[in-house]
C-alpha cells in the first residue's frame, strides 16, 4: 500500500542529496569523541580531523614519512631540527600559515583540559622550540631524537589566533574548526553525523568531493547494508564474514592491503615459579615457569597452524606472521624464516625441556576486540592440546580483559598492536623492551619480557641518526627478539574498505579512510 | 494524595541513591577506564597524567563524596570521554530515542488495539488464529535479527526506505525533531516498526483476551438486551473495561521502550540515548552511565505515578491513598 509512496519518496530523496556526483557519504565504524583535534588520541578523531587539518609531515598510504605542512626537515645540531615550512598556505579562515602557528601548537598539545589520551605523547621530546623566520622553525630536543618528525605526523596545526586555552566545546561547534586542510567542518552531531565541505583555498591537490556527510555505523551488519542500499558509498572494516560476499557482488568494489596491526600472544613471563592458570599435566603446581624456557616458547609458536588460522578463521584477511611488520614497511626483517607448522618437531621440544607429557595452560582473550578474537583462541586452543598442552580457552569482553591482562594475571593471552609509527622502533620500545616507567619504554610490555641484550641493541639504535643505518640496527634488534620468542606473533590483519562500484580507493596501512583518496575510476 | 506523591519521590530518591553506588562499585570492578581510553602509545607517565585529569587516582569514596557533592548542585559529572557534562550529552541524544519511542508506542496502539478487538469478536476466523500467531513471532523474533531482515528487505533488496540513520531534522523549542520532514518519517519508519513489534503483539494479546473475557459477561448482556447497537457495545462498554490492563502495560512498556531502544539504535545507527549508553558501557565512561540510568530510574518512577493517576480517570471507583 504505503510501498509506492515510500519507493517515490526515497526516489526523491536519493536524487536530492547523496546521488549528485560531487557529494559523498561515507561511513566510520567508531564515533570521534570530539571535532577537537588533540583532545583524545582516538582513531576516528585522527581519521575526521586528517580531512580538515594538516600535520607537518604526513604518511603515505605505506606509512611513510612525506612532507605535508613541511617542505623539509633536516638535524641541524644532534639536539636540534630544523623545518621548512610550505609557503602560501592559507588557513580556512583566510590567515596565512607560519611557523607561530606550529609553536602554538606545539604549546597547546599538553595543555588540553581533561583529555583521556594527551597527544602530548608526541611533543614530549621537544623541549624548546625557535621560530628562525616565518616559514622556518627549530625544535630542540633532549639529545638526539631521530624520530621527531613521524611524532609529529600524529600532530594537526591549529591557528595561533584561537588565543590561550581553546575550548573543545568550540571545536565541536565549528567556531574553532579552523585547519589548513581540504576539507572545512560544516556540522559536527556527536555519535551520528559530521558534514564536511570542500575549501576552495586549500592549498594541496584539490579533492574530487565538494561534500561529505561522514557518518558513524559501528554495528557491522548496518554498515554493509548501508552500502549494498547505496545510502552510504565508501564504509571501512568491512566484516570479513561479508568480504567473499561483496567481492561478488557487482554494484560494489572493494580495496585492500596489508595493515600495521599484528596480532599476538604474550606469554606470562613475570614469574619464576609457576604463573597463573599454569599447572602441570595433572593439575599439580610446578616448580618452575615453563615459559621461561625458550624451547617451550618455541614449541608453542610452532604448535600454530598459522596458515589455517588466516585461511578458516580470517577468511584470508590476513597475512600469517613471523614478526612484527609486513613486507614492504620499513623494518620489516626479510630474512626471518616463516614460522613452521610441526606438531612432532613442537612436542619434541616440549620433551627436551622436561615436559614430556606437556602441561595445563589456559589461553585468555578478549571477544569484541580484535577481528574474529574469540575464534582465534579457540583455535589456537586445541592445536596446542594436540602437541600435548592442556589448554582451556577463556575469551571475554575487552573491558574487563584488558585490565586484568595489565595485571600480569593471565599466563598466555592474545592481544593486537598497531604500529602507528610505521618503522620498528615502535614495537621493540614499546611492547619488547624491559618495563621500564623511568624512561617510559616497556610500557605495554604485558607479559613482562625482559632481555638485557635487546635492551642495549634498542638503546643504542635509537642513538643513529641515519634513517637507513638505524633500520639495519632495529632489524638486527627484531630478529634477537623474534628467535628468543619475546612473543608469539599470529597474524597481521588487512584492512579492507568497500564502496560503490565506479569509485577507487588507495588503501592505506595506517587504517585511515580519507575522502581525499576516493575517486571516480 | 500529596503525601502519597511525596512518598513515591522519596522512594525513586532512595532508588537512585542505591543506584549511584551500585554504578559506582560495579565499574570499578568491570575494569579501569584508562587502559580502555588512552593511546597504546602512551607511556607510563602519560598513563599516570590521565588517571589524575578524569580524578580517577583518588579513592573510591573520595570520588563517590565528590559525585554526590555535585548532584546536589544538579551536576551529574563530565563524560571521561566527551568532555562534556554527562547530562547535556544525553539531553542531546533524548529528542532521538523519544521521537523513536513514541511512535513505536503510538504504533502499539494504533495497530494493536483494533487488531485485538477484532481477533477477540472473531476467535475462531482465519483472521483472528492468524492474528494469534503473528502475534506470536512478534515478541519472540530477536529484534536485531528482524531488524537487520528489514534493512536486507526494504531497503537493500527493493530500495524503498533508507537503510540507517536519522533523517533531516526541523528545530521546534530548541530541539531537532526529525518526525516532522519526510525524510525524517522515511528513516524513522523501519526502526520504529522494530521497536513497535513486541509491543503490538503484546497489546493484540491483551486487547483480545479483555475482549473475550468481557463479551461474556453480565453487563454485556444487559447492554445487548437493552437494544444497544453492537458497536456502542463494543467501542463505548468493553472497551473501556478493558483499557486498564492495556495502560498499565503501555505504560511500563514506554519506559522498557526508551530504555530498550539500544539495540534497535545500534542496528539502525540511530543517535539516540541508547547507543550512548552502549558506547559508554564500552568504554566504562562512568559519568554517563550513572546520569544515564538515573534519568531511567527517574522516568520508571514518573511514569508509573502517570499510570496511577490514569487509573482514577478510566475507572472511578480506584482511589489513591485511600487505604491508609
Amino acid at each position: 500500500m504505503a510501498g509506492r509512496g515510500f519507493a517515490l519518496l526515497t526516489a526523491a530523496l536519493l536524487g536530492a542529496s547523496p546521488a549528485s556526483a560531487q557529494s559523498l557519504v561515507m561511513a566510520l565504524s567508531g564515533s570521534p569523541t570530539s571535532a577537537d583535534p588533540h583532545y583524545h588520541t582516538f582513531s576516528p578523531n585522527i581519521t575526521l580531523d586528517s580531512h580538515s587539518y594538516n600535520s607537518l609531515v604526513d604518511m603515505d598510504p605505506k606509512s611513510r614519512p612525506i612532507a605535508s605542512l613541511a617542505d623539509s626537515w633536516k638535524l641541524v645540531a644532534p639536539d636540534t631540527w630544523e623545518f621548512k615550512l610550505h609557503p602560501g598556505v592559507k588557513f580556512h579562515n583566510g590567515d596565512d600559515f607560519t611557523a607561530d602557528d606550529v609553536a602554538y601548537t606545539l604549546a597547546r598539545v599538553p595543555t588540553v583540559p581533561n583529555s583521556p589520551g594527551s597527544f602530548a605523547i608526541y611533543t614530549k621530546s621537544v623541549i624548546a622550540t625557535e621560530i628562525v623566520d616565518k616559514l622556518t622553525i627549530r625544535m630542540k630536543t633532549a639529545g638526539l631524537y631521530p624520530l621527531l618528525p613521524i611524532d609529529l605526523t600524529q600532530i594537526l596545526i591549529i591557528p595561533k589566533r584561537l588565543g590561550p586555552n581553546p575550548l573543545n566545546e568550540d571545536f565541536n561547534n565549528g567556531r574553532n574548526a579552523i585547519g589548513t586542510g581540504p576539507y572545512r567542518m560544516v556540522s559536527y552531531k556527536s555519535g551520528d553525523r559530521v558534514e564536511l565541505e570542500r575549501f576552495d583555498g586549500y592549498w594541496g591537490t584539490k579533492p574530487h568531493w565538494a561534500n561529505i556527510s561522514v557518518r558513524m555505523i559501528p554495528n557491522d551488519g548496518a554498515r554493509t547494508a548501508s552500502l549494498l542500499a547505496g545510502d552510504v558509498q565508501f564504509v571501512e572494516f568491512v566484516p570479513t564474514s561479508d568480504v567473499a560476499r561483496l567481492s561478488a557482488d557487482k554494484r560494489v568494489a572493494l580495496s585492500e592491503t596489508d595493515s600495521l596491526r599484528l596480532v599476538f600472544l604474550w606469554l606470562n613471563r613475570s614469574h619464576a615459579d609457576a604463573p597463573p592458570f599454569v599447572t602441570g599435566p595433572n593439575g599439580e603446581a610446578l616448580a618452575t615457569n615453563p615459559l621461561n624456557d625458550l624451547r617451550v616458547r618455541r614449541a608453542l609458536s610452532m604448535g600454530i597452524n598459522r596458515a589455517a588460522i588466516v585461511e578458516r578463521v580470517m577468511e584470508n584477511a590476513a597475512i600469517p606472521a613471523n614478526q612484527f611488520m609486513a613486507p614492504g614497511v620499513s623494518g620489516h626483517v626479510s630474512d626471518l624464516p616463516p614460522i613452521p607448522f610441526d606438531i612432532a618437531r613442537a612436542k619434541a621440544l616440549l620433551a627436551e625441556a622436561g615436559y614430556p607429557k606437556g602441561f595445563r595452560i589456559t589461553l585468555h582473550g578478549p571477544n569484541d576486540r580484535y577481528v574474529n578474537d574469540g575464534k582465534i583462541v579457540q583455535a589456537i586452543g586445541q592445536m596446542w592440546t594436540r602437541i600435548g598442552v592442556e589448554t582451556k580457552v577463556d575469551a571475554m569482553t575487552w573491558t574487563t580483559y584488558i585490565n586484568r591482562a595489565s595485571k600480569q594475571e593471565f599466563s598466555a593471552f592474545l592481544l593486537g598492536w598497531g604500529i602507528s609509527s610505521g618503522e620498528a622502533s615502535n614495537p621493540l620500545r614499546a611492547l619488547v623492551h624491559t618495563y621500564d616507567a623511568a624512561s617510559g619504554w616497556g610500557s605495554v610490555n604485558r607479559g613482562r619480557y625482559s632481555n638485557p641484550k635487546l635492551d642495549g641493541m634498542i638503546k643504542a639504535a635509537m642513538g643513529v641518526a641515519d634513517d637507513g643505518a638505524r633500520e639495519k640496527a632495529l632489524i638486527d634488534a627484531e630478529r634477537v627478539a623474534m628467535q628468543d620468542v619475546a612473543l608469539i606473533p599470529i597474524h597481521i590483519q588487512k584492512n579492507i574498505w568497500a564502496m560503490r562500484a565506479g569509485l577507487t580507493y588507495i588503501p592505506r596501512a595506517d587504517e585511515r579512510s580519507l575522502a581525499m583518496d576516493l575517486r571516480p575510476q | 494524595m500529596t503525601i502519597w506523591i511525596l512518598r513515591r519521590l522519596f522512594q525513586a530518591v532512595l532508588v537512585m541513591l542505591a543506584m549511584t553506588v551500585i554504578v559506582f562499585v560495579g565499574v570499578n570492578v568491570i575494569g579501569d577506564p584508562i587502559e580502555i581510553l588512552i593511546s597504546p602509545d602512551a607511556d607510563q607517565a602519560e598513563r599516570l597524567r590521565a588517571i589524575a585529569a578524569l580524578g580517577l587516582d583518588k579513592p573510591l569514596w573520595e570520588q563517590y563524596l565528590r559525585f554526590l557533592w555535585g548532584a546536589l548542585h544538579g551536576d551529574l559529572g563530565r563524560s571521561f570521554v566527551f568532555n562534556e557534562p554527562a547530562l547535556r550529552l544525553i539531553g542531546q541524544r533524548m529528542p532521538a530515542t523519544l521521537e523513536l519511542a513514541v511512535t513505536a508506542v503510538l504504533m502499539a496502539v494504533i495497530l494493536g488495539i483494533p487488531l485485538g478487538l477484532l481477533a477477540g469478536l472473531y476467535p475462531n476466523s482465519l483472521f483472528g488464529r492468524a492474528a494469534m500467531a503473528g502475534s506470536i513471532l512478534g515478541f519472540s523474533l530477536p529484534s536485531f535479527w528482524v531488524g537487520l531482515m528489514f534493512i536486507m528487505v526494504f531497503a537493500v533488496q527493493l530500495g524503498w526506505l533508507p537503510s540507517t540513520g536519522r533523517g533531516a531534522t526541523v528545530t521546534v523549542l530548541g530541539v531537532p525533531w526529525s518526525f516532522l520532514t519526510r525524510d525524517g518519517l522515511a528513516h524513522m519508519a523501519m526502526p520504529a516498526f522494530n521497536l513497535a513489534l513486541g509491543n503490538i503483539a503484546l497489546v493484540l494479546r491483551l486487547t483480545r483476551s479483555g475482549v473475550r473475557e468481557n463479551l461474556p459477561m453480565d453487563y454485556v448482556r444487559f447492554a445487548r438486551a437493552k437494544g444497544l447497537s453492537p458497536q456502542r457495545v463494543v467501542f463505548v462498554h468493553v472497551l473501556k473495561n478493558i483499557m486498564i490492563p492495556v495502560v498499565t502495560v503501555l505504560g511500563l512498556q514506554f519506559g522498557s521502550t526508551v530504555a530498550f531502544a539500544v539495540v534497535t539504535e545500534s542496528v539502525f545507527a540511530w543517535p539516540g540515548m541508547g547507543k550512548l549508553i552502549i558506547d559508554s558501557i564500552n568504554v566504562l565512561d562512568r559519568p554517563v552511565i550513572v546520569a544515564y540510568l538515573m534519568m531511567i530510574v527517574l522516568m520508571f518512577v514518573t511514569i508509573n505515578l502517570i499510570v496511577d493517576l490514569l487509573y482514577t480517570v478510566l475507572d472511578p471507583r480506584v482511589r489513591i491513598g485511600g487505604a491508609e
